[in-house]
């Protein structure tokens, strides 16, 4: 494909970077990246990755618009309370960049749609607000090869981390095991500082243009924590755990399962 | 000199606000006893029995316990310890 004058004009300050180049816009243009939530994480991901001018971009979240997103889900507004948050992203990513084919898919992942929802994209990112869901994102790139950008946030506090399955370590080979349930306080009761996804969003969708032009370093067999209090940026790394249940040498999660419903917190 | 040990967000509670606290060198599980006599409940919340939980890992300087001698692993004066808690909020 070839860019119209007006694309030229909007992807000016990438292609004019020697790292993207018109090359490199080509690939953003023909990528596809499905988005897992569109909420704190989703939002800045999503609007970030509809500027760079991703051309597919799938967002899977069953919720609705409510009036305590507001204070950090940016790619919704008073005029969207009530309506489906897919829906609401996809208009002001759209708005954003009509370049962009946003897909609006209005269901709540599990074990048997994931496979079938994320097989036809290229990149997976992870912005849910829940563990089962991350072990079963997690489970189901690995068993498809497919690269997930998981990002995580709590309080004050956030964690991401890439991970190419097959090229180092998953979710599990970090966390072996998610909280139990009743150990811990909800989310909603814990709270998070409304700027923090927007840090951690940022990032995430650093590393999905990263992945999609190959420039850089991938974030992978490292986790990148940020503690806005502290204002500290660390890493710590990651090693594969060749013992792990889903990517290791003999893996005995060889099937997709919903875990129930639990905590966020320890 | 002592070990540097720093402390997650959802611990900080019980650290009465500090990120960075300090402990004795030893292994992790004395250092996790340690910081307990000071912080009453810490070692609750990241191990059982004598081992840490397996949602909880626990660094010295950037490596994973895990992959060394997990809690007999020896911390030495001047390392930096890093207790991280998987936490799973997106929305």
């Amino acid at each position: 494909m070839e860019f119209t004058e007006e694309q030229l004009k909007r992807y000016s300050r990438h292609i004019i970077l020697s790292e993207v180049g018109g090359k490199g816009q080509k690939k953003i243009s023909a990528a596809k990246v499905l988005m897992v939530g569109a909420g704190g994480l989703g939002c800045p991901v999503g609007y970030y990755l509809a500027a760079a001018g991703v051309g597919t971009i799938a967002i899977v979240d069953n919720d609705e618009v409510e009036l305590s997103n507001l204070q950090r889900q940016i790619a919704h507004s008073v005029k969207t309370l009530g309506m489906k948050k897919a829906d609401s992203a996809k208009q002001t990513f759209e708005a954003l960049n009509p370049d962009v084919n946003v897909v609006a898919i209005k269901e709540r992942i599990n074990s048997k749609n994931i496979l079938d929802l994320i097989r036809d994209y290229d990149i997976i990112v992870d912005g849910t607000d829940n563990f089962p869901t991350r072990y079963l994102i997690n489970d189901a790139c690995v068993m498809l090869g497919k690269p997930l950008v998981t990002g995580a946030i709590l309080r004050f506090e956030g964690q991401v981390t890439t991970i190419l399955p097959g090229d180092g370590p998953c979710y599990r080979c970090l966390f072996e095991e998610p909280p139990p349930a009743g150990l811990v306080p909800s989310c909603q009761e814990a709270g998070v500082l409304g700027v923090l996804p927007g840090v951690i969003g940022a990032l995430q969708a650093t590393e999905v243009l990263k992945l999609i032009i190959g420039k850089g370093k991938p974030l992978k067999g490292e986790l990148l924590i940020y503690d806005a209090l502290g204002v500290n940026f660390r890493k710590v790394k990651i090693p594969k755990n060749s013992e792990c249940p889903v990517c290791g040498k003999e893996p005995t999660i060889k099937e997709l399962s919903d875990m129930p419903e639990q905590y966020c917190e320890i | 000199m002592a070990v540097k040990v720093k402390i997650p967000v959802p611990l900080q509670r019980i650290t009465q606000g500090k990120e960075e606290v300090e402990a004795e060198a030893g292994t992790v599980i004395s250092l996790v006893n340690d910081l307990n006599q000071k912080y009453p409940g810490l070692a609750e919340r990241i191990s059982e029995n004598g081992k840490i939980r397996r949602f909880v890992n626990v660094y010295i300087n950037e490596e994973d316990i895990r992959f060394l001698k997990s809690e007999d692993t020896s911390v030495k004066d001047g390392d930096v310890v890093s207790i991280v808690p998987a936490i799973a909020g997106g929305i």
